[in-house]
């Protein structure tokens, strides 16, 4: 049985956890296959919610099936397919079925997705819906109404540390830290020394919410260019992409791990933040090595 | 002002399908000024109109006229003769005109020539960009007078989302700004950061009650 | 009325160029096909889409723009705007289904009637072509 989330952020040094990608569809073998793989080796397991806007099983429904197999989930809800209400009446279930961590995201847009025509929600963002859940903790909905039976929900957030102009996002982080969030889940990160002038901003801010830095292993110098070009969010700085068209044919998911994992070290051996948030959509099934690679396989 | 843009051919053909005898009105304000409908745009859609059907040999027969707003009945109403003798009416008005000629004129089928698109102003030629959403709770005094609600691609309140492209483009469109480094942008240059520091409460979505009606208190 | 009954081509010349090369090449007995009707403009600019379109209209099965070369124009961009205006007739008439080479801008200056004799009769073979 895992510990829960919220206590492992106050007690653990080196906080780590994982995402997984539902399936598009019913079937959930291989899901379950995922977290059973990946549960036990990791302190919460998030799962995506339609990430990059392309219809999936829902995020919800798979947190249950963490939960059914004993693990911690995280549960991601966004701001694009659902309004207000919906989010609540979301968060009210998902309490009820034990699931008590909840990532706040703004969301994709509809364009990157695979439903382009279909109408963006964007009711709330992703401080509103940040203040939306304490509201809910504090046992009213976010109009003042009583609940009959509240929430305790621990909320995390995202931030880029790698945006270009940085200005404007750290004052949103801001907004985000005074809200009252319990952890940060970084998108992801590549250079040291941008993570690093970041966690010094954070350090003015606040010291109390924890950060986990973001890391997508990139398998391919073509996969870091489309990255580059297509996923919001994600820089790969030109010298990984240099090390990795260097690699060998065929060696490109080991380079991948292998550049992954070094991130990990440096970030655990520096105390550069308080863990990582390791994202491998698709390639579940090899997390486990990176946790060995990077010396955190428990 | 309104920006809208003409249709495709081929769809605004295809509606007059069986249709022999028309009327092509258009507008003198707004879709003027964006070339979209004005007098000049219902000759060259007339020209279009006749030279297709002659070249397959369909007989069609073209009224045409400019009104100098087709959302004034008043106006409209200049054109009553024209659209007696007329089946149908392609109306190369915004969404506005083409309804107010379809409600004075209920007998006639109105066809709309144009895709209305958004309240906007030119940003040079022949180029227009979008402004105002109409959301009927005006904040750009926070925002240094850049409108978050259509400019940003959310409508996002607490922006930028983690999207943002390097250099401050959006994560939608790498052509277009991020609406809220524009922001934060204007309000640095004015001093008034602090605005863009504030918590923005979940916007009023019902400020506007769709279909939108206003009662002015003057007489 | 069909498109190019009378196989037509109307020839809008500016009096400031075209005009004066059509008149030279008159003058110089050189031969170009007889069923090019000129019509004198004071610019290729005074050219509007809708003249296009409704030449066209009136049964011509081709139709030339012709103005000062480019920089030359007394008007300064008369000859600008008419290359504009030809682009977006030709595109316009691609949207009905006809073809957009029927409608050319030509640049020259007013002493180059073989130039005007070349247009004419380049003009003259693509409509016999179609």
């Amino acid at each position: 049985m895992a510990r829960r989330f919220r206590e492992t952020l106050t007690t653990k040094d080196f906080i780590v956890t994982a995402e997984c990608g539902p399936v598009k569809g019913t079937n959930t073998g291989k899901m379950v296959e995922h977290i059973e793989l990946l549960e036990d080796k990791v302190d919460g397991l998030n799962v995506t919610d339609n990430q990059s806007a392309v219809m999936r099983y829902p995020s919800l429904g798979t947190c249950l099936l963490v939960k059914e197999h004993g693990g911690e989930p995280i549960l991601q809800i966004t701001c694009r397919d659902r309004n207000r209400l919906a989010i609540q009446a979301d968060l009210l279930f998902a309490y009820s079925r034990g699931i008590d961590n909840v990532l706040c995201l703004t969301g994709d847009s509809v364009d990157v997705g695979d439903h382009k025509e279909a109408k963006p929600v964007f009711d709330l963002d992703s401080v509103q819906l940040i203040h939306l859940v304490q509201s809910l903790n504090s046992g009213k909905d976010m109009v003042g109404n009583e609940l009959d039976g509240g929430v305790d929900y621990c909320i995390g957030a995202s931030a880029t540390p790698s945006a270009d102009p940085i200005e404007p996002q750290l004052i949103k982080l801001q907004k985000k830290i005074d809200a009252g969030v319990d952890f940060i889940q970084t998108q992801a990160v590549y250079d040291m020394d941008d993570l690093k002038r970041f966690m010094e901003y954070i350090h003015r801010m606040d010291g109390k919410v924890k950060i986990l830095a973001g890391i997508v292993p990139v398998v391919g110098a073509k996969m870091a260019a489309y990255m580059n070009e297509n996923v919001p969010g994600i820089f790969v700085p030109q010298y990984i992409i240099d090390e990795l068209s260097q690699a060998p044919k065929g060696t490109g998911v080991s380079k991948g791990i292998e550049i992954a994992a070094r991130m990990i070290r440096q970030i655990k051996e520096e105390k550069i933040c308080d863990g990582v948030h390791i994202m491998f959509i698709g390639r579940e099934e090899r997390v486990p090595d990176i946790l060995e690679a990077a010396g955190i396989l428990s | 002002m309104i920006i809208a843009e003409r249709k495709r051919f081929e769809e605004i053909r295809s509606m007059l399908a069986g249709y022999k005898k028309i009327l092509v009105v258009g507008c003198g304000t707004c879709v003027t000024i964006c070339w979209a409908g004005g007098e000049k745009e219902v000759g060259i859609l007339a020209s279009q109109l006749r030279l297709a059907s002659n070249k397959v040999g369909d007989e069609l027969t073209i009224l045409e006229a400019t009104v100098e707003r087709q959302c004034e009945r008043e106006m409209v109403e200049e054109v009553k003769d024209k659209v007696q003798q007329v089946e149908a009416i392609v109306s190369m008005a915004c969404g506005v005109g083409v309804q107010t000629m379809a409600d004075m004129f209920e007998g006639k089928p109105v066809f709309p020539a144009l895709n209305t698109t958004f309240m906007g102003m030119p940003e040079g030629e022949g180029v227009w960009t979008e402004k105002c959403g109409g959301c009927g709770d005006c904040m750009l005094y926070w925002t240094g007078g850049i409108c978050p609600v259509v400019r940003c691609a959310k409508g996002l309140l607490n922006g930028p989302c983690g999207g943002t492209r390097r250099g401050g483009k959006c994560e939608i469109d790498p052509e277009k700004d991020c609406a809220w480094v524009l922001i934060y942008r204007r309000l640095e240059k004015q001093g008034r950061l602090d605005l863009m520091r504030k918590y923005y409460e979940p916007k009023n979505y019902r400020a506007v009650k769709r279909p939108g009606k206003v009662q002015a208190m003057q007489a | 009325m069909s498109v190019g009954r009378d196989n037509r081509i109307i020839a809008f010349c500016c009096e400031k160029s075209a005009y004066l090369a059509a008149d030279r090449a008159g003058r110089m007995r050189l031969c170009y096909p007889d069923n090019v009707r000129i019509i004198r403009v004071p610019c290729a600019g005074r050219v509007g889409t809708l003249h296009i379109l409704r030449a066209f209209e009136e049964g011509a099965a081709g139709v030339l723009v012709m103005g000062c070369q480019e920089g030359a124009c007394q008007h300064l961009t008369g000859n600008l705007r008419a290359r504009d205006r030809v682009r977006y007739a030709a595109a316009l008439l691609r949207e009905v289904g006809m073809d957009g080479e029927r409608v050319k801008m030509v640049n020259l200056a007013p002493d180059t009637a073989e130039k005007f004799v070349r247009a004419v009769k380049d003009m003259a073979e693509e409509i016999k072509e179609r």
